[in-house]
Parts: C-alpha cells; sequence; structure tokens
C-alpha cells in the first residue's frame, strides 16, 4: 500500500488526459458521408479561438474547408480563412513536385518531367499515399521545409474513409520496409516514428449513431490497434434532440388516428418519424460506447439549409462542451 | 420513370457515388427489383452492413456469386420470378485468381504472388479494391451467367477514385513504368551499376536502390504478361464504353454529395461512359405545402397539450427546412443533368440493413412517377 503514499503524485501521472488539442498532429477519420470535413473545420475554428496557430489539411482535394468560408478552390497552398486558421489542399502530385525539389534541387524538373518517374510514383503502391502523408508531416514540422513557411501549433486532417484512412497512417511504414534503405525508406521510417509518437500525434473518429458508421468505428479501433495507434476521441455527429418521450410518442401516434385535418398529420407523423430515429441512434450510440468501452463526444443534428460559418461555429461550441466535460 | 425502365436491355449497372449515401443499399434494392421481374442478376457488394449480408445470406466471403434463397424475400412479401445472386468482393483474392489466371505456368504465378511489390499492390487499400471489382465484374461479364450485373462500387471518398484507380494500377501492370527498367531498351540491373542515364540515377537517388531492384524483379516476373494486362484493359473498357452498360448515380440529398455527382456525370461524360440517371436517397418531402406556421398550430392546438404541440410544431419546421434544402438540392440536380431522370427516396424512418428496408428502398426504386408520389402522399396522410 505503500506506493499510494502520495495519492496527489498518483493522480497527475496517471490519470492526467493528454487534451486533444496538446497533440501536434490530428487525424480525423471515419466512414464516408458522417461529416469529417465538417468537424475537422470545426475542430480547427474551435482550436483558432484558443489561439493555436492552426492548419486544417484535406486530402481528397476537394476544397471543402474553403467552400464553406467562400474561399475559390485553391490548390496545395496554405491559405488564411480567419486569424491563426488555415487550410491546405494536398494532392499527391503536387506533393511529389515539392518534395523532389526539395530533395533533387535541380534535378527535380528533369525527374518531374519523366514519363518514367511519373508512372513510377504514380502508380508504386502506397507511394501517392506516402507522398501526401509527408507534406502533413512538413506541416506539423517546427522546422518548415516550405521555405518561408511559419511553423504550425496543430495540423488537422480531413482524411479519407476509414479504410483508406487506415491505409493513410499505415503506408510510410509499410512503404519503409519495401524500400528498405535510400531515402525514401529514411523518410517513410521518421513519418512512421511521428504517427506512432501518441503524444505527438493522435487520431480521432467521427461516426453517426447508424450500423454502418459504428461497425466501421468499431472495426477501425481494431485495425489501428494492429499498428499500435488507438483512438484518441470518438465523436458521434448528427445527433437527433430527444423531443419526445415514450408517453408522449404513444399520445402522438393516438392523435394521427384522431386528427382530421392533413397538416396536423403530416406534422404528427413527421414527430413519430423523428421519434423512431432518434430511439434508432440511441440504439446504436450505445452499441459503439460499449463497444470502444469509452464515452462519445456528441454533435446535434444540424437543421440548416447549409453548413456555413454560423453553423459551424455553433458545432464548434458543441465541441468545446464535448472536450472540456471529458477532460474534467 | 423507374430503374425498371432504365435498365431495360442493359447487361451492366454500376453505382457510383461518394461514401455513405446508400450505394449498398441501392444497389441490392435494384439487383432486388429486376430479380422480382424475371431476370437472373447478380449483384456484387463490397462491404455490405453485417446484418444486410445476413439477410441476404453472405455470411461469408465466397468471391463469387451465390444465389440468395427466394424464401428470404418471399418471407418479406416479394414474389421473385427471376434469381437473386449475390457476392461480397475479395480484393486480395480476385488478385490471385486474376495472377493464376494470366501467369504462363503456376510456378511463375507462386513467384508473383510471393512478390514483395506484388504483395503491397494486391493489399494496399487505395486502388485494389476498384481494380479488382472492374476485373470481377469482367469476368463474371465474360462468363455470361447472368442477365443483369449491378456492382456496388468501392467506399471511397471521391466518387471520382473508382474511374481514377483501375486505370492507375492497369498501366500499372501494363508496364509502361516497368518497360523502362525491363524493356526492349532496357536497362536491366545495369543501371543499378555506375553509367545509369541521369533520370534513372535522379530516381535512385530519390528511391533507393532496393525498391528499384524489387520493381524490376516484379516487372521481370511479369514479363509478357504486361500483353495480357494490357488487352485485358481494352476488353474491360470495350465493356465499360458498351450501350448495355449504364453508369447509375447515387447521392444524398446534401449539396456536398450534389456537387460530387454533378462533376462525376461531367467525367463520366468526358471518358465516355455511359450515364443513365441518379438515385438521390433520403430525400426530405416538403410537407407544409402551402400552409403558413401559424395554420399548423392552430391545427394542432385541438389535438395535443399545448407544450407537446409547440414541440410537434417544432419538429416539423425543423423538417421543412430540410425539406426547403433538399428541394433546393433537387433543383441544381435537374439543371446540371437535362433529361436524366432524378430517382427519389424518401428519407424513411429505419436506417435501411435489412431485407425490409431494402424492400421499402426497392419500391420506391421501382415505382413510376406517379406511383411514387401516392407513396409519399400515404405516408404522409
Amino acid at each position: 500500500m505503500k506506493s499510494c503514499a502520495h495519492p496527489a503524485l498518483h493522480v497527475s501521472i496517471f490519470r492526467r488526459v493528454l487534451g486533444l488539442f496538446d497533440h501536434r498532429l490530428i487525424f480525423v477519420t471515419g466512414k464516408g458521408g458522417v461529416g469529417k470535413s465538417t468537424v475537422s473545420i470545426a475542430l480547427g475554428l474551435l482550436a483558432a479561438r484558443q489561439g493555436l496557430r492552426t492548419i486544417v489539411a484535406e486530402l481528397a482535394s476537394q476544397e471543402r474547408v474553403q467552400r464553406s468560408f467562400d474561399h475559390e478552390g485553391e490548390h496545395f497552398r496554405e491559405v488564411e480563412l480567419a486569424e491563426d486558421l488555415f487550410t491546405i489542399s494536398i494532392d499527391p502530385q503536387s506533393a511529389m513536385e515539392e518534395y523532389l525539389q526539395v530533395k533533387t534541387g535541380p534535378l527535380s524538373h528533369m525527374l518531374g518531367s519523366s514519363r518514367l518517374f511519373h508512372a513510377f510514383a504514380m502508380a508504386t503502391p502506397g507511394m501517392r499515399e506516402l507522398l501526401s502523408v509527408g507534406k502533413i508531416w512538413e506541416l506539423a514540422q517546427l522546422e518548415r521545409r516550405t521555405r518561408g513557411a511559419a511553423p504550425y501549433d496543430l495540423v488537422i486532417v480531413d482524411s479519407p474513409a476509414a479504410g483508406h484512412g487506415v491505409g493513410i497512417l499505415r503506408t510510410p511504414k509499410t512503404f519503409a520496409d519495401i524500400a528498405r534503405v535510400g531515402p525514401i525508406a529514411h523518410q517513410g521510417r521518421t513519418i512512421a516514428a511521428t504517427i506512432a509518437d501518441r503524444a505527438f500525434t493522435a487520431v480521432v473518429a467521427v461516426a453517426t449513431a447508424e450500423e454502418m458508421p459504428v461497425n466501421e468505428t468499431l472495426w477501425l479501433r481494431d485495425a489501428l490497434a494492429q499498428d499500435s495507434l488507438a483512438l484518441d476521441a470518438v465523436f458521434v455527429n448528427a445527433l437527433y434532440p430527444e423531443r419526445f418521450d415514450r408517453d408522449e410518442a404513444m399520445e402522438l401516434g393516438q392523435a394521427v388516428d384522431r386528427a382530421q385535418s392533413p397538416l396536423a398529420r403530416a406534422a404528427l407523423r413527421a414527430a413519430l418519424s423523428e421519434h423512431a430515429r432518434a430511439a434508432d441512434q440511441r440504439d446504436q450510440q450505445a452499441r459503439l460506447s460499449e463497444g470502444l468501452g469509452s464515452e462519445l463526444i456528441e454533435l446535434p443534428y444540424l437543421f440548416a439549409e447549409a453548413l456555413a460559418k454560423p453553423e459551424l461555429e455553433l458545432l464548434a461550441d458543441a465541441l468545446a462542451v464535448g472536450l472540456g466535460r471529458r477532460r474534467a | 420513370m423507374s430503374v425498371a425502365d432504365l435498365l431495360d436491355g442493359k447487361r451492366m449497372c454500376i453505382c457510383g457515388g461518394s461514401g455513405g449515401v446508400g450505394k449498398t443499399t441501392t444497389s441490392a434494392a435494384i439487383a432486388l427489383g429486376m430479380a422480382a421481374r424475371g431476370a437472373k442478376v447478380a449483384v456484387v457488394t463490397i462491404d455490405p452492413a453485417r446484418r444486410l449480408a445476413n439477410a441476404l445470406g453472405l455470411e461469408e466471403l465466397q468471391n463469387a456469386p451465390r444465389r440468395v434463397e427466394p424464401e428470404r424475400l418471399a418471407a418479406g412479401g416479394l414474389e421473385v420470378s427471376g434469381e437473386l445472386w449475390a457476392m461480397m468482393l475479395d480484393p486480395k483474392r480476385t488478385f490471385d485468381e486474376l495472377i493464376d489466371r494470366v501467369a504462363a505456368d503456376p510456378a511463375r504465378a507462386q513467384e508473383i504472388k510471393a512478390n514483395r511489390v506484388y504483395r503491397q499492390l494486391s493489399t494496399a487499400v487505395s486502388g485494389s479494391q476498384e481494380f479488382t471489382a472492374i476485373a470481377k465484374l469482367y469476368d463474371l461479364d465474360r462468363d455470361g451467367d447472368f442477365d443483369l450485373l449491378v456492382l456496388d462500387t468501392p467506399p471511397s471518398r471521391n466518387a471520382l477514385d473508382f474511374l481514377d484507380a483501375p486505370g492507375r494500377l492497369t498501366s500499372f501492370l501494363e508496364g509502361r513504368a516497368g518497360k523502362a527498367f525491363i524493356g526492349p531498351t532496357g536497362f536491366g540491373m545495369r543501371w543499378l551499376g555506375k553509367g545509369a542515364t541521369p533520370v534513372l540515377s535522379a530516381l535512385r537517388r530519390v528511391t533507393g536502390v532496393d525498391l528499384l531492384a524489387d520493381l524490376s524483379a516484379f516487372f521481370g516476373l511479369l514479363g509478357d504478361m504486361t500483353d495480357d494486362f494490357s488487352i485485358r484493359a481494352k476488353q474491360v473498357e470495350k465493356m465499360l464504353t458498351a450501350s448495355t452498360t449504364a453508369f447509375l448515380l447515387v447521392t444524398s440529398a446534401q449539396s456536398a454529395p450534389i456537387e460530387e455527382a454533378i462533376w462525376f456525370r461531367r467525367t463520366l461524360e468526358a471518358s465516355g461512359l455511359p450515364f443513365a440517371g441518379v438515385v438521390v436517397n433520403r430525400v426530405h418531402h416538403d410537407l407544409l405545402g402551402d400552409s403558413e406556421p401559424g395554420d399548423l398550430a392552430a391545427a394542432l392546438r385541438s389535438e395535443l397539450p399545448a407544450a407537446l404541440a409547440k414541440r410537434v410544431a417544432e419538429n416539423f419546421r425543423d423538417y421543412h427546412v430540410l425539406a426547403r434544402r433538399d428541394e433546393r438540392n433537387m433543383l441544381r440536380l435537374a439543371d446540371e443533368l437535362p433529361g436524366f431522370p432524378l430517382l427519389l427516396v424518401p428519407h424513411l424512418d429505419h436506417d435501411v440493413h435489412d431485407v425490409e428496408g431494402l424492400l421499402a428502398v426497392h419500391r420506391y426504386l421501382f415505382a413510376s412517377r406517379a406511383e411514387r408520389e401516392q407513396m409519399l402522399a400515404d405516408v404522409i396522410a
């Protein structure tokens, strides 16, 4: 029992949960369509509010982040969206050109325009992912390789859908294993070590409370475990409010049978639909939470015509509450 | 216009779209509906929900279509006069089978399958699903056992990946890069030594010697097979561009997937691939019509206690916002795709991952416009 002689010390060492924003690099993953981009941007907004110089990096080169801030799609450039909030859309082609420039200097032009090299780089399995994740790694460095670039406090990666997302995290190591020696192997190993450093890199998942996204999140957890990685947080997105309890739902059901006005019937049916969906969501949410053995950070469904800045700010508020509660 | 009209005379239906829009369900519901109308249909899916897979009897990966027992569907109230077959794609196995098929002899096939570059190639998530899905489709088409093949494309962030990735892999296998390593002008292993060309020495500086040696060994093993890959690639292209093939775009009514759908259609067209129409899932329909919110409060007043009526009205207005959003997105889609049908499936009360849900989606997809409107009206009123 002697080891418990200093309970305060014990607590400070073992119970201190690293805050999400204490990491420098956060990979946001999850099944397609669950709102990864939205959550990534909202996390970025929240971090920027806290004074962290933050960049949200997109890998699917869709420039969704920029579009939510009414910016035109700019490729592979760090664009300032608001104070302390930046975004970049990363594609393998541009990442390759930049990498070559850094690695081979004047030769880069010759290599870059060589069909042989192009075919090699774009088709070699894992090369595209390695190049993209290499750029992310570069963004997260205190000493930026990109000339004149200032360092970021936080890099948030809007990753591809779950399967490809794991691929992105795994690629550097696999590639290092394949190439064994040489600059690419070295680069792969350096990046792999960064990803494996759990104080530096966090992996979070976004899910909705539905069958497939829940399955995929549980699968993601297992897939990450194979690489000794873990989910640092799971966000359950687009939760319907619990507007009606079971008794009220019964009451609504009876009212539908009685109601004469078509409008009233439509409204009552809509309420019953909402109740059914919310109940399904709660079941799925419970399944996810039990499956993970951890708490989820809840984000509300937004009944909005579009997800623009005001809606994203709302989500950032909800994230602040969820992350704050977790830390407390 | 219903899916049945769209697929009249087609031998292949490829369902594309971004992640999370209900592609798997839509593909399965289409296959189901066509089987119900007398066709022998196979649906090739990548990663169905466990419960949906169980419902169709797809407990294990077989990598070949298996017949869905008619009883499973009859239990849900659907008479199937044709045959429904289903399979889950196993990319690694499909890749191995492809190598077995084109390799000169089993020993060569074994060597290739043991090669490190190949192992990485065949298991890399990115690209191999897309490539093998097309390879499987091609083989099933050539075997000619089915009236219609329905393909659920791999889950990806970007619908266009599906069009890009197979080509990328094919050109790799065709050895456009590899030919430089081993081809007639081949550097063989020579370039590992001194007198290599500047391009190769720069490449070596970036990649390291081992990787190049592995690639060289891989292309050496592929040898003459690269020609077979080229021939296959041409035939696959012919299959995909045939007038008996239909690309169907699946989307939800939200703006991001809709924008992607519009972009996807343009790319299809530019690539000469036959685009047939769009399925829009989870559409919120406008229920308020011409009524004013005030009318609603009045209509509910006599039915419910005031506090509850207020929440019912709030809920209704929230959904009305979504209905307006969906309507606006639908207009944009119709504008972009003049002359192409939009097949709308409403936002159902339950997440679809069983036979019952599948049947519900199927009813909407195979309804005529008038029937669909009637079904919606029945649900509402």
